[in-house]
């Protein structure tokens, strides 16, 4: 640690609650939208309010959380933007992505039980989903194991190189193995969204909300790799220097008399 | 480049032609992989026939995580250290390793092959095909190997990680190969194999370029 993090300055902290206090707003409007304002649907009747949050979690698995993880990376091993914060960045965004890609499977399998009429199927999208959650969690073993920070980092931004070069690798090549899943809606080819007037609005209100979740938790997730990280170096120079202290004394037994001292 | 990787494969290939770990013990463990699948599939041939392609990737798959053990644990702290004071290019270095690796599971895959024929029952409808699909699925195998391998080669928890790093990784050649081996051996309903194998060698290509790009920072890194 070249700079101890102490805390937050305090524009900081009330820059990261502000954040907390608008997902927390949007989120309850996004729910009270989605279950009392707007209308059922035709076909899938009351299981469609499942639209306004499954696909922003999804968005922010598949697209926000991992891109910014591998940006990261690429930014930390680049020698001009090399800096401890990319990796920090890397390894907390990965980390809430991962939780967001599990909440991705979880609301995909609710909503395709009565559906689908099964809790899981070999379709593309689920499949390749379910890939990417196990190499996060790869990643977040590699994290773990202990070593030099500088060579943790090293490690971590070439793993997640390594495996965001196989997404695009491993969703086309399951999307050529099976579909069952619809299509997109909102981002179609010609960009214009299929679903109309409340719903729609609702629907992006659900993106803004879930996004401002996930930048909340990684902001607050930054700051304890931070934390943890000047913890770490505060233990490290403490040991040293009780290990000094002891070379000291045993060094002050061995000759009381301050023989041979320079 | 290709000269440092020429001299990192002889090395390589060159211990295991005196230790003869790969031939004596991953080899035999294939086949044992084949027999057990056999086992569970029961004794008539034809769900045998039906599966051969997807069992035998998945033994490669296995047999690749054990070969590349085996080719990280040739680099023991010395000789890594050895390797990055050698002044070879990292680049050298990475096409070595994924060559020599590369040999090894090409003698794994005609041996598994042969005994999926034997043992399995299948026919063989387009040889050259089969072939075009190993030799693709092998580099790009090779190439995520070699990288995972050094990624995981100085930590003490190698063993257990490295296969939940790799496997995942290979997702995309288990599944290319296996859907091009089974239009080669004419076991799957429609669909040809072109596709899969253009896929195999774009993972191919990937991974090989990746790797002569990236291994200098894992090998600072390990």
């Amino acid at each position: 640690m070249s700079t101890p993090v102490a805390a937050w300055s305090r524009r900081r902290a009330w820059t990261v609650r502000a954040v907390g206090i608008a997902a927390l707003v949007s989120l309850a409007a996004t729910v009270w939208l989605g279950i009392w304002v707007t209308p059922p649907d035709q076909v899938q009747h009351d299981l469609v309010r499942l639209v306004y949050i499954h696909p922003p979690i999804a968005w922010v698995a598949l697209y926000l959380a991992f891109g910014i993880g591998a940006l990261g990376s690429v930014l930390w091993l680049w020698r001009r933007t090399r800096s401890p914060f990319w990796d920090r960045l890397a390894s907390a965004s990965i980390e809430v992505g991962t939780v967001f890609t599990a909440l991705t499977l979880v609301t995909g399998s609710i909503w395709g039980r009565p559906t689908w009429g099964v809790w899981w199927a070999w379709d593309a999208r689920l499949t390749s989903t379910a890939l990417l959650l196990v190499m996060e969690l790869g990643y977040l073993a590699l994290r773990r194991v202990p070593g030099d920070p500088e060579a943790r980092a090293r490690r971590c931004a070439v793993a997640a190189i390594i495996a965001a070069v196989d997404v695009p690798i491993v969703h086309f090549s399951v999307v050529w193995w099976r579909t069952l899943h619809q299509g997109a809606t909102v981002l179609n080819a010609n960009l214009s969204p299929t679903i109309h007037g409340s719903m729609a609005w609702t629907l992006l209100l659900g993106f803004v909300a879930v996004t401002l979740v996930f930048v909340w938790m990684l902001l607050v997730r930054l700051r304890i790799e931070t934390l943890e990280q000047a913890l770490e170096g505060a233990e490290l120079d403490e040991a040293l220097q009780e290990r000094w202290a002891e070379g000291d004394t045993e060094a002050a037994l061995a000759s009381p008399a301050g023989v041979g001292e320079p | 480049m290709w000269r440092d990787s020429v001299l990192v494969a002889g090395k390589d290939l060159r211990i295991e032609l005196r230790s003869r770990v790969v031939l004596n013990q991953v080899a035999p463990f294939s086949l044992v992989v084949l027999v057990l699948f056999a086992f569970t599939l029961g004794p008539s041939r034809a769900p045998m026939a039906k599966a051969a392609p997807g069992l035998f990737w998945v033994t490669v798959l296995f047999a690749a995580v054990l070969a590349v053990q085996r080719s990280v644990s040739l680099e023991s702290s010395e000789a890594r250290d050895g390797l990055r004071l050698s002044g070879l290019d990292p680049a050298g270095v990475f096409l070595g390793k994924a060559m020599a690796l590369m040999a090894e599971l090409v003698v794994l895959e005609v041996l598994l092959g042969a005994g999926v024929v034997l043992f399995y029952g299948v026919h063989v409808r387009s040889a050259l095909d089969l072939v075009a699909a190993c030799v693709a699925g092998t580099v790009g195998l090779a190439a995520a190997g070699t990288l995972y391998g050094a990624l995981a080669g100085g930590l003490r928890v190698r063993e257990t990680l490295l296969p939940f790093l790799l496997l995942p990784v290979a997702a995309p050649v288990l599944l290319a190969g296996t859907r091009a081996w089974q239009a080669a051996l004419g076991t799957a309903a429609g669909g040809a194999g072109d596709p899969w194998l253009r896929l195999l060698c774009v993972f191919a290509a990937v991974y090989v370029a990746l790797g002569v790009v990236i291994f200098g920072p894992i090998l600072e890194a390990s």
